[in-house]
């Protein structure tokens, strides 16, 4: 199985005003632990600039730290970019202050998970190791 | 050996002529009278230390406590952190919570306005009215104060980098209503160094930022002479995943790096350390956050003394607020919270704080809503009104365990205080990168315990059994961003364009010839100057700063 052998690359962003960067370090560096390659964005990002490091850097998910309240706002414009670009296979997930009624919005929007506070990072890990290798299934890239 | 009775007829009395004991009963719920204060005396032991490393409250070092009588007198200031959507918004919950007996007000801005963004800027998209109130005029100010006496409540404002222009709005909307400022009383956060080392709200580079904030220290003591001017805080460092011992040693770093700097500008230490005013975090560790407080204390009392050479006792006072642990809030079973918020209250009492903010307990899934931030004031009136905890001063002093455990926090993070001081100081250790990799190393470490249930999270890793339970959230309504931005077109429509140019050139040129800025920002608040105004001036002049990013 070829795809056994890739890394799973991603790109762990804070994006907005927000400066909480607790959580989002400690998943960046778990993730890096289980053996991902992992690339933080650093705090005050742009969707675009989101966007386009996630195609530069070629990952294969964007995980969002949000825990200003202005998740919807974030997720919604790095989808639309994300697709603007043609680059909508690229997963999306994220964390953070999000309440429990937001997250089926999210998901509606194509965000493909959201862990909320408490959420071990294994899950996260088990999440990706799952979710990424059926994408590159579909994309034929396996 | 200084005895009792002496600090009782000296110390307490006179502290008992400014705030007679409070009218209630100072007895146990069986009819025992405690006396104001116990020490080795009272149960036939020697403390050969007693003095030197405890001493009495209100006397130096200040182990028990800053004020002779504490809470005999004066109960802490129950200070509420509030603030979201738009001033109207926020205006309305402060007038509630002082009427449900809360003592004191407090600002939570949102992030365009702690970042020093208008309302309408393309940044503050999505954020506006978020995680606190929106500030980004003078009649944003007169509307988040309105039908509220400012010489009868004393006001704490969260803010930093912008502290010196939301401050200055603020006195000119007590100036524009006869307020008189020597009688203001209040605090600013304006504490810059925790943001480059925890909280990431910072604008400016480290050097620009502490002379803004150094710039206050000078004023601000001869203008506004009961304000607290800084609030150097530990909350944000534990937040971002420090340890109690960090917390302690890091503000206190802080706080000496803010001394150090404003006796560089040749400022009066007695004249400005006075009115340095504090904030930590109050965790979960019952006795170690116990021990915090009065580490603290001493520490501080000791510094200011014998290193810094303050000589008026005020100088040497570490007067604190404390807010319990938001970070040890879950979002499973979140009605544990309020039991959680309890402990860690009773922690911060019995620690001497000055003033408390409890958390509510549905913080781990949004804003408090108007109930959940009731009981939270609630359990802090249940310690100050039943328990009794407050019958007698500093009531753990003498506790083999508490003792030792204050001496041993005060060890580490002097050992911490030292290191840094070998660094070249904090600016120097922000700019080595050495907080950020502190904090990552200690968050880190933290969730491997937990995920290894090395450390039980009832809810979260152990007891996960739960009914599902759907508690009330409080939205923010998404009008806030029209709102906001049509009274910013108001403001820029209705104002003296000509005072606004005058007064921004002002503040240009103080920060350019490296004057004080702080009458520049009053007079730019007074002409309606943005707050986005304002700052843009000044990240021109200084620049921005872009922290590393470090994992």
């Amino acid at each position: 199985m070829p795809h056994m052998d890739r890394r799973i690359r991603v790109l762990i962003a804070k994006p907005g005003l927000d400066g909480h960067d607790r959580g989002a370090k400690v998943v960046a560096r778990a993730l890096r632990d289980a053996g991902m390659e992992v690339i933080y964005t650093g705090l005050r990002q742009t969707p675009e600039m989101i966007v386009s490091a996630a195609i530069q850097e070629d990952v294969d998910a964007i995980g969002l730290s949000i825990l200003s309240g202005a998740h919807m706002h974030y997720f919604r414009e790095v989808k639309r970019l994300l697709e603007a670009q043609g680059a909508e296979d690229i997963l999306l997930f994220g964390g953070g202050i999000i309440p429990d009624e937001d997250v089926p919005r999210l998901k509606e929007l194509g965000v493909a998970a959201v862990f909320g506070p408490g959420t071990s990072t294994q899950e996260i890990v088990d999440f990706l190791r799952r979710a990424v290798p059926e994408r590159w299934r579909a994309q034929g890239l396996a | 050996m200084r005895k009792k009775h002496d600090w009782l007829r000296e110390t307490y009395q006179k502290s008992l002529e400014k705030m007679p004991e409070r009218p209630i009963a100072h007895r146990t719920l069986s009819d025992i009278a405690p006396e104001p204060l116990y020490t080795p005396e009272d149960i036939g032991v020697l403390d050969p230390e007693y003095e030197e490393k405890r001493g009495y409250p209100g006397e130096y070092p200040y182990t028990r406590g800053v004020y002779g009588s504490m809470y005999r007198s004066k109960l802490w200031t129950m200070r509420m952190f509030a603030g979201f959507g738009t001033a109207e918004q926020t205006n309305e919950r402060f007038k509630k919570l002082l009427k449900a007996g809360q003592t004191g007000l407090s600002v939570a801005f949102d992030l365009p306005t702690l970042m020093g963004y208008d309302s309408d800027h393309p940044l503050s998209k999505g954020e506006v009215g978020k995680c606190g109130v929106a500030v980004s005029s003078l009649a944003d100010m007169e509307v988040l104060f309105d039908g509220i006496n400012l010489e009868e409540v004393t006001t704490s404002m969260t803010i930093n980098s912008p502290a010196n222009a939301i401050w200055a709005m603020y006195l000119a909307v007590a100036k524009k209503r006869g307020y008189d400022w020597k009688k203001l009383g209040g605090t600013i956060q304006n504490d810059i160094l925790k943001e480059f080392i925890a909280q990431k709200e910072f604008i400016f580079p480290p050097e620009p930022s502490v002379k803004l904030v150094i710039d206050t220290f000078e004023w601000g003591p001869r203008n506004v002479p009961k304000w607290n001017f800084i609030s150097v805080s530990g909350y944000h460092i534990r937040e971002a995943g420090s340890t109690a011992v960090q917390e302690l040693a890091w503000t206190l770093a802080d706080g000496f790096e803010y001394v150090e700097a404003a006796l560089k500008r040749g400022l009066d230490i007695d004249e400005f350390a006075p009115r340095i005013s504090f904030f930590f975090d109050v965790h979960n560790d019952f006795f170690e956050e116990i021990a915090k407080f009065r580490a603290a204390r001493r520490i501080w009392a000791k510094e200011m003394r014998h290193r810094y050479g303050a000589k008026n006792p005020q100088s040497w006072m570490l007067r604190t607020h404390a807010q319990t642990a938001g970070v040890s809030l879950t979002a499973q079973q979140p009605l544990n919270n309020i039991a959680r918020v309890a402990i860690q209250a009773l922690a911060a009492v019995l620690g001497g704080t000055n003033s408390l903010h409890t958390d509510a307990y549905d913080e781990a899934l949004a804003l408090p809503t108007e109930e959940s931030a009731t009981i939270a004031l609630r359990t802090q009136q249940i310690i100050a009104y039943e328990t009794g905890v407050t019958h007698t001063i500093d009531p753990l002093a003498g506790s083999y365990y508490v003792e030792w455990l204050t001496d041993e926090m005060e060890r580490q993070a002097m050992a911490i205080i030292e290191e840094i001081r070998r660094m070249g100081g904090v600016v120097r250790a922000i700019e080595e990168g050495y907080f950020l990799r502190e904090l990552a190393e200690a968050s880190y470490r933290y969730q491997q315990e937990v995920e290894r249930k090395e450390r039980i999270i009832v809810g979260v890793n152990a007891f996960t059994d739960e009914i599902p339970l759907k508690v009330p959230i409080q939205l923010v309504d998404p009008e806030v961003e029209r709102v906001q931005a049509e009274r910013l077109a108001r403001v820029r429509r209705e104002r003296d364009p000509k005072r606004v140019e005058e007064a921004l050139a002002g503040l240009r040129q103080a920060a350019v010839e490296g004057q004080n800025t702080m009458p520049h920002f009053v007079e730019c608040a007074l002409a309606y100057c943005t707050l986005g105004e304002m700052m843009d001036v000044l990240r021109e002049v200084y620049g921005t700063y872009q922290e590393p990013a470090y994992v």
